[in-house]
């Protein structure tokens, strides 16, 4: 083991780091892979993370979250937990397609994915094969952008272990891909899940992402996702955040969208530490359908900062964005929602929702949407508020007998009704909902 | 059964009951009429709890305990019951989450099993007669929507199915016209027995045509200054509240 000599900055420790792996555990046969990582790292060296005088990161410090001490996660530990351990972390009631990860790599043994339809392939990059493996080789890193995101740069720079799903044409993936993410790291490790997902032409497929750490460590998880979702295609897509209080989590998920295409993603925040959700959606042609939903459960000193754009490039497109906090204790929630319509984007419907309750006095939630539009024929609507439980409201329930905590609950439920009834699967909306009220 | 002595409250530093005194047996319905500002409606709301007045003097004992001891959620499941002024609308809770939720409070509160769904149904439908009310409501949100005489209607409903020892009408009559004035008073006269209370609050001498008073009170700068039957509230009507001041002055 080559022993390094401690870096001043974090930056040029990730590069050592690099220097370090490649070649070495990041290996792989692709020439293209290795390429695409070569690129990446030089994007990372060049951009740096991020500061506090990053505009797009302003109220989140992520730069404070990640030291020289940091390392990229790449051994391979012994799994910590057996199949039914593993499967007790579920939400229970879900008929899947199950699939497993620990720190970002696919776990055969804990996983079943077996009786896939029709030629869709689900499976680590690595062993993606033939024609169809390099097609999706060539298709990394096209929706995500290692040259205008250090976050994306560092993931694709280690890519080792990721996931891609291809569902052909046509091809109905009957029962929804549940996906397990779980995490077990020492302190300071950088764990960085990816996956691809392409559905080509007139399929259909959802997809459930849970995000779980299984110890208490400073676990930093930088995930890339990229979506592409072709002409009249439908792509569903469901996630939990559950992660431990010390870890920092960056959310890197880019969709793009072809004719008649739609495009619907829902995340529920419901423990972390510094959480920061990048979500961009691209409908890059007419008659796309795109729905963004979050509901955030914040508590304890979670930061929880969702960033969204949603980038309207041509005419005749449908977005709603809805977007709800509940912030307890001292937990910030940042809210930044772009809506972009170009120019030739015409008959654009743009709707946009951020509404978020705080708790105590100590909870903070800082809100910008931001509409930036140059096509004067559009439909677009954003609206935010942010306030406190209704105390007259309160008064009214509990003067019918009902007590503080059941007033309370019955209220922050109604609240949030309608972003957790937008969960189309009963047993997940079931979940987040007794989530929440398990936090009252 | 209530036995308010000499209460002082203020809110916001500003004294608006100045020693009031009242008491209510059993059976009794009791109408309190006053002009603007006199503090009815701040009497109403300190019996029921609400936190942004302060007791600054006297007490109230409701069946024989310390009211002002007890939370309004403990106040209700004592037997007492406010109907608002302004029934609060709330989105996202369904009425008959809502009223399921606050009958089972109750019962769990006299060590009762919950209330299972065929008598829960059978319940609101007899109590939504009461009232006339659109059985369809109990889908609706609470008070969501509402027309003004729903949501009067609506807290009669809910003093029904609660079944209150004492109950307080807050201005019930404010904003109703006739007709639904008629169905809300039938529904109170229904509720009336031997062994509950009312506390009547209004403006106007109308309602206590449909709603027949044993005493009634007038309320004056935070003080009961008269007391008579029914007919001191046609006085009332005749005479407006400034003769009742310059006798008072007098």
């Amino acid at each position: 083991m080559t022993t390094i000599e401690s870096p001043h900055r974090v930056e040029d420790r990730i590069s050592e780091l690099y220097s370090m792996l490649d070649g070495h555990t990041l290996n792989g046969n692709s020439a293209a892979l290795k390429n695409l990582r070569k690129k990446a790292i030089e994007a990372f060296a060049a951009q740096g993370l991020p500061t506090r005088k990053t505009e797009a990161w302003k109220y989140t410090p992520v730069e404070k979250k990640l030291s020289v001490d940091h390392t990229v996660y790449h051994e391979n530990r012994p799994l910590p937990l057996s199949k039914e351990e593993a499967h007790a972390f579920l939400v229970p009631g879900i008929d899947a397609y199950l699939a497993v990860t620990v720190n970002g790599k696919y776990i055969a043994e804990l996983s079943n994915i077996e009786g896939l339809p029709n030629g869709t392939v689900f499976t680590p990059i690595d062993q993606a094969s033939g024609s169809l493996g390099d097609l999706l080789v060539s298709r990394l890193d096209t929706q995500s952008d290692s040259s205008k995101s250090p976050f994306v740069a560092l993931n694709t720079a280690f890519l080792k272990d990721g996931l891609v799903l291809h569902v052909p044409a046509k091809v109905h993936v009957d029962k929804p891909i549940y996906v397990l993410h779980l995490f077990d790291t020492d302190a300071h490790t950088i764990v960085q899940p990816r996956m691809l997902c392409v559905a080509e032409r007139e399929s259909e497929v959802t997809l459930i992402e849970q995000y779980v750490s299984l110890n208490e460590a400073s676990h930093f998880i930088n995930v890339v996702s990229e979506w592409a979702v072709s002409q009249q295609a439908t792509f569903k897509h469901y996630q939990i955040q559950d992660l431990n209080t010390a870890s920092t989590a960056v959310f890197n998920q880019y969709a793009y969208q072809e004719q008649h295409s739609y495009f619907a993603t829902h995340t529920s925040t419901l423990k972390g530490g510094l959480i920061r959700n990048n979500l961009e959606i691209v409908p890059d042609a007419e008659e796309c359908e795109s729905h963004l939903l979050g509901f955030l459960l914040g508590s304890g000193t979670m930061h929880v900062d969702n960033h969204t754009l949603v980038d309207h490039k041509k005419p005749n497109c449908f977005s709603n964005e809805l977007y709800k906090n509940i912030l307890d204790d001292q937990s910030t929630g940042v809210f930044n929602g772009k809506v972009f319509v170009h120019q030739d984007a015409q008959k654009i419907n743009a709707y946009q929702s951020n509404k978020s309750i705080t708790l105590t006095n100590k909870a903070r939630m800082y809100s910008k949407p931001e509409l930036e539009i140059y096509a004067d024929d559009v439909r677009c609507s954003h609206g935010a508020t942010t306030g406190q439980l209704d105390a007259e409201a309160l008064f009214y329930l509990r003067s019918r007998g009902l007590s503080q905590k059941q007033a309370r609950s019955i209220l922050l439920k109604a609240f949030a009704h309608d972003v957790i009834d937008a969960i189309e699967f009963e047993p997940l909306r079931d979940y987040v909902d007794s989530r929440l009220l398990e936090s009252l | 059964m209530l036995e308010i002595k000499d209460l002082h409250a203020s809110i916001e530093d500003m004294q608006i009951l100045k020693g009031l005194n009242l008491t209510v047996n059993p059976g009794e319905v009791h109408a309190i009429m006053g002009p603007n500002g006199s503090g009815k409606s701040t009497l109403a709301s300190v019996l029921a709890g609400r936190e942004d007045y302060e007791v600054t003097n006297g007490s109230i004992s409701f069946m024989g305990e310390d009211l002002l001891e007890m939370e309004p959620d403990e106040r209700a499941l004592a037997g007492i019951f406010l109907a608002f002024q302004y029934p609060v609308e709330l989105p996202g809770v369904s009425m008959s989450n809502f009223l399921k939720q606050a009958i089972n409070a109750k019962r769990e509160h006299l060590g009762q099993d919950p209330i299972t769904a065929a008598e829960f149904m059978k319940l609101m439908k007899e109590k939504a007669e009461l009232v006339h009310l659109n059985p369809d409501l109990k889908r609706r949100s609470v008070n969501e929507g509402f027309s003004g005489g729903e949501k009067k209607r609506n807290e009669i409903f809910q003093m029904a199915l609660l079944e209150p020892q004492l109950a307080i009408l807050d201005e019930t009559d404010s904003g109703l016209d006739i007709d639904a004035l008629r169905i809300v008073s039938d529904g109170v006269n229904q509720l009336r027995s031997a062994d509950r209370g009312f506390v009547v609050i209004t403006h106007y001498q109308r309602l206590l045509d449909y709603i027949v008073p044993d005493i009634v009170h007038v309320l004056l700068d935070g003080r009961i200054v008269r007391s008579g039957d029914k007919d001191l509230a046609l006085q009332l009507e005749e005479k407006g509240y400034d003769w009742i001041k310059d006798d008072v002055l007098v």
